[in-house]
């Protein structure tokens, strides 16, 4: 298996990795970088529970090879925060109900960043599909896309 | 005036920032030094002798560092029935069972080394249907059922592919279909289908060589995994730890034991080293366990005034290749067999089938969604035939306080109202209002369907709770049962900060369970939490309090029963002479010439399910629910009768939960689990080719509901009706949420299409199918 020098950038941090070519950026985020707040449920494209910010947009990680993100930028779960301070879509998970066993949490949070800087102020049917690639089984999405919707209004205050 | 209220109120529950900031561990995020990782090596026949096993080629490959086969290991596991192997001993009983397990510094290693791993097998007649499976001369899935140990409860069969064979017998029913005005029969069917937790099955499993085993795992039952390992291959229970980190979601489907067993023997031939198995998304659904499949007949007798006199019920259960949970569904189905409803006379077998289809285990409802399928589409039948409202018919019936159920117990004055819960969803759907039936060329129409269900478990399960008090006033809440997304530690925060009069900011639940350390409860199962954590907790508060007020009564040299503990102090009221911070007594009490008194204040509080009974082998009567919770669904639904979809519009749901402890996480539940109801009810199933290979193992073709499936509505009525010996009155509801949305469906497609389907899932090929045929039966009359 060739090996590859690839440099990015992961929550703001600069990285300099040697990775073989058939590894996913889902593996090097979680396996690599320990950073385990992505989560794996199918390796295929079908779940959306390993999406991550490529260059601000939602990405399914499992389905990108790390040597595609040479010279990107990443955002995970764990870049949105700064300390205690969590954001309007995190508050507002919390505050909806949003949470249950969390496993796909992050992936819902990512997705809902993004939205919400293209479109400050989605109706429900933009919310729906923009979560729409992303599986849950606890909540039955009404709470998280409520969140979501909640967080559109905050935000503007 | 309470200064502090929690109790009732939706507070964020308490793992909710770890969650949403990603740094909440779940199983597969921990990484052990030396640790090793798992592949696995599957059966491709559903049934057939393992002839020989070449292991050599993979063995050479650096990295390898263990192979296991069922041969070194000949263990069998089960938690009511001993007959689960580890991997395939001597034949394979499904497609998908595990038959060799490879263990090395790589996943990518252990994959090629299973890819190295040649067996040879002999193909052997399969079954795949229960009903066949019952059939003389059919192939045994256990040829050595009569040799199994299993829980005393249990009925199995020898020499049949019979697992468990419950039978419920109350008055007569022959004479109770004699005195029916009319009799209505049918059938019902269900295929198997899968929890789909997002998180996959995930253990970590180490055996030191001094004989300390340690287990890291995805697991809803740390204790039953602790015990069922001890039984199942000797070891005792203090040379085991068991670790339970964040759950991605159990739903039943990680009750008992499951891949502890391979991930320990892998790491005993690897010399201690931990070992991890992650199942695949594929795994999930063709090795690990799902939901069992179900055919039903169901024969009611009822008189022209509506009365129900008798009923009898067939329940054979598609159990797969191993018992696991199913026995004892079969059991709770087969004692709930009429739902909340009084009939005299009633006539219950309920039976588990061997088949060499995916085991069987628990699935959120735990028998209850499939058997309320046929018994609520029965109940419309039923009052269809006899030309009465499905509503009235149901009240007509209806099992309230006073009235016996099928196992003759005598529904307390405390029970709960399925007559209330009915009522309030008729309001809320609007029913027998007449409103257009074709929606811009859809047709609509509304169901109802009502339910109840009990904790299914042993008679004398138990759990309990430990509180510490901290030295700075702060407490510690540990108790056994999970957090799988359900918020039980929540809710007991909750009720620790109510009781103590205390912020709840200052009370903490640990979140991680390790059998080491954290005290005792069965299992995180049956809707049983926070009524028996909930009882176990408050009796620790009552043991916290009692050990402040003692020391403090030394001290203060007052009577005991004077003092008060609110508000992170002990007093006497109206003395503010006579008052301390709890965090001055957290470890000691100090006399003012310095003598401490009393010691580190722990409150250890238990409880034990209360007058529950064994049920009599012949006749299913005793006592086995420790409570009731009642509950109706309303759905209201829009057919396409050109594509034959269904979409689900409205659903309205009312469950008799006690009391409402945390109405935002509460709300979270109902809408979960109605929509798990309407994944099952309109799309999911499992698939299988002639062979017993399943064809939709992945996440495409096994559908699951996305954010565009949901309702565009939701109504929740909570009833609260308190139960006398819970906490708060509180009952629980984590299951019921997910019962009765299939019937609830299927009976709205009815009222919108004239059409009756008595198979589930009401996917788009089979409405449309039903939706011709009666076009044709109409052409032709
Ligand atoms: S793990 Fe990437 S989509 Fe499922
Ligand atoms: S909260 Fe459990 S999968 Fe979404």
């Amino acid at each position: 298996m060739s090996r590859h020098e690839i440099s990015l950038t992961v929550n703001g941090e600069r990285y300099e990795l040697e990775v073989e070519a058939n590894r996913t950026l889902l593996q090097l985020l979680r396996e690599d970088l320990e950073l385990t707040g992505t989560k794996q449920a199918c390796e295929r494209g079908d779940c959306g529970l390993c999406t991550v910010l490529l260059d601000g947009v939602p990405t399914k990680s499992c389905l990108v090879l790390a040597v595609e993100v040479d010279g990107r930028e990443v955002t995970t779960v764990e870049g949105l925060s700064r300390g205690e301070e969590l954001t309007p879509v995190q508050r507002a998970f919390i505050e909806q109900g949003a949470v249950q066993c969390g496993f796909c949490t992050p992936a819902f949070i990512l997705a809902g960043e993004a939205l919400l800087k293209h479109n400050p102020r989605p109706t429900e049917e933009e919310v729906k599909e923009a979560v729409g690639g992303i599986l849950c089984r606890c909540t039955g999405y009404r709470q998280i896309i409520d969140a979501i919707l909640d967080a559109s209004k905050s935000a503007k205050k | 005036m309470k200064k502090y209220s929690y109790v009732g109120k939706g507070v964020p529950r308490i793992d909710a920032f770890e969650k949403v900031t990603g740094t909440a561990q779940y199983t597969a995020d921990l990484r052990l030094p030396g640790m090793l990782y798992t592949k696995l090596l599957k059966s491709p026949h559903a049934h057939a002798r393992i002839i020989r096993i070449d292991t050599s080629e993979a063995e050479k490959l650096l990295g390898v560092r263990a192979i296991l086969t069922g041969k070194e290991v000949p263990y069998k596991f089960g938690i009511y029935m001993q007959d689960k192997e580890t991997l395939a001993q001597k034949k394979v009983h499904h497609v998908g069972e595990p038959v060799v397990a490879v263990a090395a510094d790589t996943e990518e290693i252990a994959e090629q080394a299973v890819e190295l791993i040649k067996v040879e097998y002999e193909e052997l007649p399969a079954v795949f249907d229960q009903r066949d499976a019952m059939k003389e001369g059919a192939p045994l899935v256990h040829e050595r059922l009569h040799e199994y140990k299993h829980a005393p409860f249990i009925f199995p069969k020898p020499h049949t592919n019979i697992a468990n064979h419950f039978k419920l017998r109350k008055g007569d029913v022959e004479r109770g279909f004699k005195e029916a005005d009319v009799i209505v029969e049918n059938e019902f069917y269900q295929p198997q289908v899968q929890n789909v937790q997002m998180e996959t099955h995930t253990s970590i499993g180490q055996w030191l060589p001094n004989g300390q085993i340690n287990i890291w795992t995805s697991a809803q039952s740390p204790f039953a995994v602790r015990h069922l390992l001890s039984v199942g291959l000797g070891v005792p229970i203090h040379k085991i730890n068991v670790v339970v980190p964040y759950l991605g979601g159990g739903f039943g489907g990680k009750a008992g034991l499951h891949w502890e067993p391979l991930v320990v023997l892998l790491s005993r031939k690897a010399g201690g080293r931990p070992v991890r198995l992650v199942m695949t998304r594929e795994e999930q659904f063709n090795t690990t366990a799902v939901r069992q499949g179900f055919y039903a007949r169901v024969k009611t007798g009822v008189k022209r005034d509506g009365k129900i006199v008798a009923e009898e019920l067939l329940f054979l259960w598609d159990a797969g290749a191993y018992a696991d949970y199913g026995v004892n569904i079969t059991r709770a189905a087969g004692y709930s067999c009429t739902g909340p409803y009084e009939i005299p006379n009633v006539k219950c077998d309920s039976i588990t089938v061997y088949t060499n289809h995916p085991y069987g285990t628990a699935y959120r409802g735990f028998g209850h969604p499939e058997f309320h399928f046929a018994t609520e589409r029965q109940m419309d039948l039923v009052a269809r035939a006899i030309g009465m409202d499905p509503v009235e018919f149901r009240l007509k019936n209806a099992a309230l306080p006073g009235r016996i159920t099928a196992t003759g117990e005598k529904l307390r004055e405390d029970a709960g109202r399925v007559d209330e819960c009915i009522k309030v969803v008729v309001e809320a759907i609007g029913w027998g209002k007449k409103e257009p039936k074709q929606v811009g060329g859809k047709l609509r129409g509304k169901g109802i369907a009502a339910l109840w269900k009990a904790p299914a478990m042993p008679s004398y399960t138990s759990s309990s709770a430990i509180l510490k008090l901290n030295e700075d006033g702060t407490v510690t809440l540990s108790i056994g049962s999970i957090e799988m997304g359900q918020g039980t530690p929540t809710a007991l925060a909750q009720m620790v900060a109510e009781e103590l009069q205390m912020p709840i900011e200052k009370v903490k639940v640990v979140t991680k369970r390790e059998t080491d350390f954290s005290p005792y409860t069965w299992q995180t199962v049956a809707s049983r939490g926070l009524f028996m954590e909930g009882n176990a907790t408050l009796d620790a508060v009552r043991k916290l309090k009692e050990q402040v007020r003692e020391t403090a009564a030394e001290l203060f040299g007052v009577p005991k029963e004077e003092l008060v503990v609110a508000e992170e102090k002990v007093f006497v009221p109206g003395k503010p002479d006579k008052s301390m911070p709890l965090a001055k007594l957290a470890t000691a009490g100090i006399f003012p010439d310095g003598r401490g008194i009393g010691g580190p204040v722990l409150g250890y509080g238990m409880y034990t399910a209360e007058g529950l009974t064994n049920l009599d082998p012949e006749t299913g009567q005793g006592l086995p629910a420790l409570m009731w919770t009642f509950g109706a669904q309303g759905a209201e639904v829009e057919v396409d009768s050109e594509t034959g979809e269904v979409r689900v519009l409205k659903m309205v749901s009312a469950f008799d939960i006690g009391k409402s402890i945390n109405p935002v996480l509460l709300k979270g539940q109902v809408y979960g689990g109605i929509v798990q109801g309407i994944g099952s009810a309109l799309m999911e199933e499992f698939i299988f080719n002639e062979k017993g290979a399943l064809l939709n193992n992945n996440l495409t073709d096994y559908k699951i509901c996305r954010a565009q499936d949901i309702p565009d509505e939701f109504v929740f009525i909570p009833i609260e009706n308190p139960q006398r010996n819970a906490p708060y009155g509180v009952r629980g509801v984590g299951e019921h949420v997910r019962i009765s949305v299939e019937p609830a469906i299927a009976n709205a497609i009815y009222d919108a299409t004239g059409v009756d389907l008595f198979e589930i899932p009401m996917n788009r090929e089979r409405v449309w199918r039903a939706l011709k045929q009666r076009g044709e039966k109409v052409a032709s009359a």
